[in-house]
């Protein structure tokens, strides 16, 4: 068997440091013999140059976290050379899973009641009301289209920019990522249009008219 | 085959029994055979509104574990010819002597021999909740208009909603005051219908001979002449399948001011 005819790595220099393509036929242990070797060869002499960053492309080659973990020591290992980014086509089912809950809408229609709580990893679309005592949770935005009565928490898992948009907005507590506000203690009077809820640069959630969300978060139309 | 009505509320004190006892006299005297359980077991007082305490000998529990039959512990209410009995709780045990199985099988059984069986349900949403919505088809939820009844409502409903063999809930309100409501100190009944956003079966009146009635063991309805009794009357043919307006709240005003102010629609 003759490796040298067949090239697994192709080494390209671009402005923005080296990018390795990796061929995604061969075998896993070919690919990491091949890239030793050639990084050995062309290997600087003197080793206080500045760093060169490396970006790998992978093709529609999966891999696990630990095989990235190799190639990265294997390449930091060589003088100057640092990993800056693996570019891989495919992912698992369980990561496109995940992404695709985290990223979809989902339409829920239903009266959460006093006691219940509706939780979805995404954005939720809330056909129906909060009541008192209910809560919405969801991982990006919360549109309701009925009254918000109860608790609503938006970008639980961090995320700052998600807002709450209600056709009614009383709520008892407003939570995005880990800011919350509380309805004040007197009664405000009936405004009945659309208000959504964000928050501003002050680290404050702020309620305000529906149509200025497209100017605060024009990533919400997609 | 009747239907399994079962009356509750979450919160104690809105009149959970007082609609038992009223409903199901009311539909007794529509003709219909009519069986009250009282699953407060520890608690019960259904027997006491219903002026029966003293002719009990058997209770819910004996018929469950065992002692006695359903037909020995049923109390036969002398008002009527056959028409309306109770069938009482325990009052020496708790919520956990009974099971939701065995309270199934109880209703199941009921369900043959009569056209009703109103189950008064206890207060809370623990076992003796369990228990009473475990043999029922259908639920009425009592409310009055007061902010923590209505949540605890809101509460019931989401309960209720999860249990597949019972029907939408119905919503009753109790012991509303004409006056408070217009001068905005109460909720409103559209408020609250709109809230809750289920059917509203019926509302009555805070009337003061309620209380009379219930301490005296006769149940309001037998009354006519009562506005209570109008509203449970209505109640109870709405149960039927009739459709009945709902009452005016406030009394006409009567007199020829009156009728000149309502013609200048003065308030």
């Amino acid at each position: 068997m003759n490796r040298q005819k067949q090239s697994y790595v192709t080494i390209k220099g671009t402005k923005d440091g080296l990018t390795l393509h990796l061929d995604d036929t061969c075998s896993y242990d070919d690919l990491i013999a091949e890239l030793e070797e050639k990084l050995t060869v062309n290997e600087p002499k003197e080793s206080d140059g500045p760093l060169v960053s490396v970006h790998l492309k992978v093709g529609n080659r999966y891999l696990t976290p630990k095989q990235e973990e190799e190639l990265r020591a294997l390449i930091r290992g060589k003088n100057n050379l640092v990993v800056q980014s693996i570019d891989s086509n495919v992912i698992t089912k369980e990561e496109a899973l995940q992404w695709k809950r985290k990223t979809e809408i989902v339409s829920v229609s239903k009266i959460v009641r006093s006691g219940q709580v509706l939780h979805v990893q995404g954005d939720l679309l809330l056909i129906g009301d909060v009541n008192p005592g209910g809560t919405v949770i969801a991982g990006g935005n919360i549109f309701i289209l009925g009254a918000l009565r109860g608790i609503a928490h938006a970008g639980y898992y961090g995320n700052k920019d998600a807002v709450i948009a209600a056709s009614i907005m009383k709520p008892m507590q407003l939570r995005i990522s880990d800011v919350m506000s509380r309805a004040p203690d007197y009664k405000t009077d009936e405004r009945n249009e659309m208000e959504c809820a964000y928050i501003d640069d002050d680290n404050q959630i702020v309620v305000d008219r529906l149509q200025l969300l497209t100017h605060l978060r024009p990533n919400l139309s997609r | 085959m009747g239907e399994a009505i079962v009356i509750t509320s979450g919160k104690g004190g809105v009149g959970k029994t007082t609609t038992t006892a009223n409903v199901g006299t009311a539909l007794a005297l529509l003709g219909k055979r009519v069986c009250l359980v009282d699953t407060d077991i520890g608690l019960r007082n259904l027997d006491v509104v219903m002026g029966l305490e003293n002719r009990i000998i058997y209770d819910l529990v004996d018929v469950v574990e065992g002692r006695c039959t359903i037909q020995k512990a049923l109390v036969k209410d002398k008002r009527f010819d056959d028409q309306l009995y109770l069938l009482p709780a325990a009052q020496t045990s708790d919520k956990t002597a009974v099971t939701p199985e065995q309270m199934k099988r109880l209703v199941e059984e009921l369900k043959q021999d009569y056209d009703y069986v109103l189950i008064d349900c206890p207060a809370g949403i623990e076992q003796g909740y369990k228990n009473a919505v475990a043999g029922a088809d259908a639920a009425i939820v009592v409310t009055t208009p007061e902010v923590s009844a209505v949540r605890d409502a809101d509460r019931i409903i989401g309960l209720l909603e999860k249990e597949e063999h019972i029907k939408p809930p119905r919503l009753v309100i109790n012991r509303i005051r004409g006056h408070m409501v217009k001068n905005g100190d109460m909720l409103d009944i559209d408020e609250i219908v709109m809230h809750l956003s289920i059917d509203l079966l019926g509302i009555i009146a805070d009337d003061e001979n309620v209380i009379k009635a219930s301490n005296n063991g006769e149940p309001i309805v037998l009354d006519p002449s009562s506005r209570a009794s109008i509203s449970y009357r209505n109640i109870a043919r709405r149960i039927l399948g009739e459709s009945v307006p709902l009452q005016p709240l406030e009394e006409e005003q009567k007199g020829l001011f009156a009728k000149i102010k309502k013609l200048f629609s003065v308030r």
